[in-house]
């Protein structure tokens, strides 16, 4: 099996390399991807159809807005999923896991250090998910960070504390809040007379012009975002460090 | 060095040593996955793999001499300003588009990680190990559990 794999594998990595000396050179401005209409339209124009310097962002939430939505209910189910494969309810307290620390393991320096930095990362975290179209940042990165210093939670002060701030009903409630909030602001377009997540036609409600539509559906969407990799991130930890009963992690 | 190797470096290796990087990445990755027995090692290979897709995406949007893909404050000002006179250096900007289909890859890759680790756990609840052969010997008709 290994040498038959091994083959395999040589065989595909020469057809590859083989191709190679058709690609473009590396870093080429005149390369078939960096040169086509659509990526030039971004760089040149999206500015003036947005009104949002980071063209990342607004290709993500805006012009790729569907494939984004959809990357968010990618994140929802498999969060879903990991509660579906791994949550056990209702286990009797006599199989909980050996080990595993008690609730508050009195180790005064990681405690008074990570409630100092547990904060910060929030506020951090909101930061990069509010301004995530004017430097870099954005739902997805700031989701992460906002899952990450509950993680942080858990892993000091042991996760019924980070449970006591997050709950389990919670994260599943935010998690479907962050899809719907998503989805939502496409229906409200198509009910306002544009096609789905056509943020434009959210003109008449949104203060400013077409553009500062755009821009601000792009936050709105963002925040979506946020709200479902925060609360995703965190069951996937919870329940893989504790083989899905929630008691007490690492 | 000979020359013939001395070009063929030149022309084929050291301008496109990004596909190499890649290429050998991806390799490794599916060597890992096709040959590995464990199935967190197969993971750690999936994992791989998916950086080297990554890698080759974002090294296809690299331009030489510009810069990441948010207008500068500048630029930013003057084209609010003066909406109609486009005047961006195309040239001046990576392409975002790669970017952002990694963007969202990575955040997928995580979600699948998640998912692929909850499911060896429980693989290992219900047959006790991670072993591929060891499962499959308790999978036979004659083999317990």
């Amino acid at each position: 099996m290994k040498l038959f794999g091994l083959i395999a594998v040589i065989i595909v990595g020469a057809l590859l390399l083989s191709a190679t000396g058709d690609f473009p050179d590396f870093g080429d401005p005149q390369s078939p991807a960096s040169a086509s209409p659509l990526s030039t339209h971004y760089i040149e124009g999206s500015v003036y159809e947005t009104k949002v310097p980071n063209l990342v962002t607004a290709v993500l939430a805006d012009y790729r807005g569907f494939d984004t939505m959809f990357e968010t209910v990618v994140i929802f189910v498999a969060g879903i999923g990991i509660i579906a494969v791994l949550r056990a309810f209702g286990t009797p307290a006599a199989e909980l896991p050996e080990g595993g620390g008690e609730e508050g393991d009195d180790d005064l320096i990681i405690r008074t250090t990570c409630n100092l930095v547990f904060p910060v990362i929030q506020v951090f975290a909101l930061y990069v998910v509010a301004h995530g179209h004017h430097s870099p940042g954005g739902g997805f990165q700031g989701g992460v960070m906002l899952g990450a210093s509950y993680i942080l939670l858990a892993l000091s002060c042991g996760l019924p504390a980070a449970k006591r701030r997050l709950g389990e009903r919670q994260t599943i409630v935010l998690a479907a809040i962050g899809v719907i909030v998503f989805a939502g602001w496409g229906v409200a377009c198509v009910l306002f007379g544009g096609n789905f997540l056509d943020y434009a036609a959210l003109d008449p409600i949104i203060p400013g012009d077409v553009q500062m539509a755009r821009s601000h559906s792009m936050l709105g969407v963002e925040i979506g975002v946020a709200f479902t990799v925060t609360a995703i991130m965190f069951v996937i930890y919870a329940n893989l460090s504790t083989r899905g009963r929630l008691r007490d992690g690492l | 060095m000979e020359p013939a190797l001395a070009s063929f470096l030149q022309e084929q290796i050291v301008p496109k040593f990004n596909y190499w990087v890649y290429v050998v990445l991806m390799m490794i990755g599916l060597y890992a996955m096709i040959a590995k027995n464990n199935l967190i090692k197969k993971l750690i290979g999936m994992s791989i793999f998916q950086t080297a897709i990554i890698l080759f995406y974002v090294s296809v949007g690299a331009k030489d001499g510009a810069g990441i893909p948010i207008l500068d404050h500048h630029t930013y000002e003057h084209a609010l300003e003066h909406p109609g006179d486009e005047h961006i250096d195309r040239d001046g900007y990576a392409n975002p588009l790669p970017h952002v289909l990694m963007l969202t890859a990575i955040v997928v890759g995580v979600s699948t990680l998640g998912l692929a680790l909850a499911i060896a756990q429980r693989i290992f609840t219900s047959f006790g190990s991670i072993e591929e052969d060891e499962i499959l010997e308790k999978l036979q008709p004659g083999g317990h559990d």
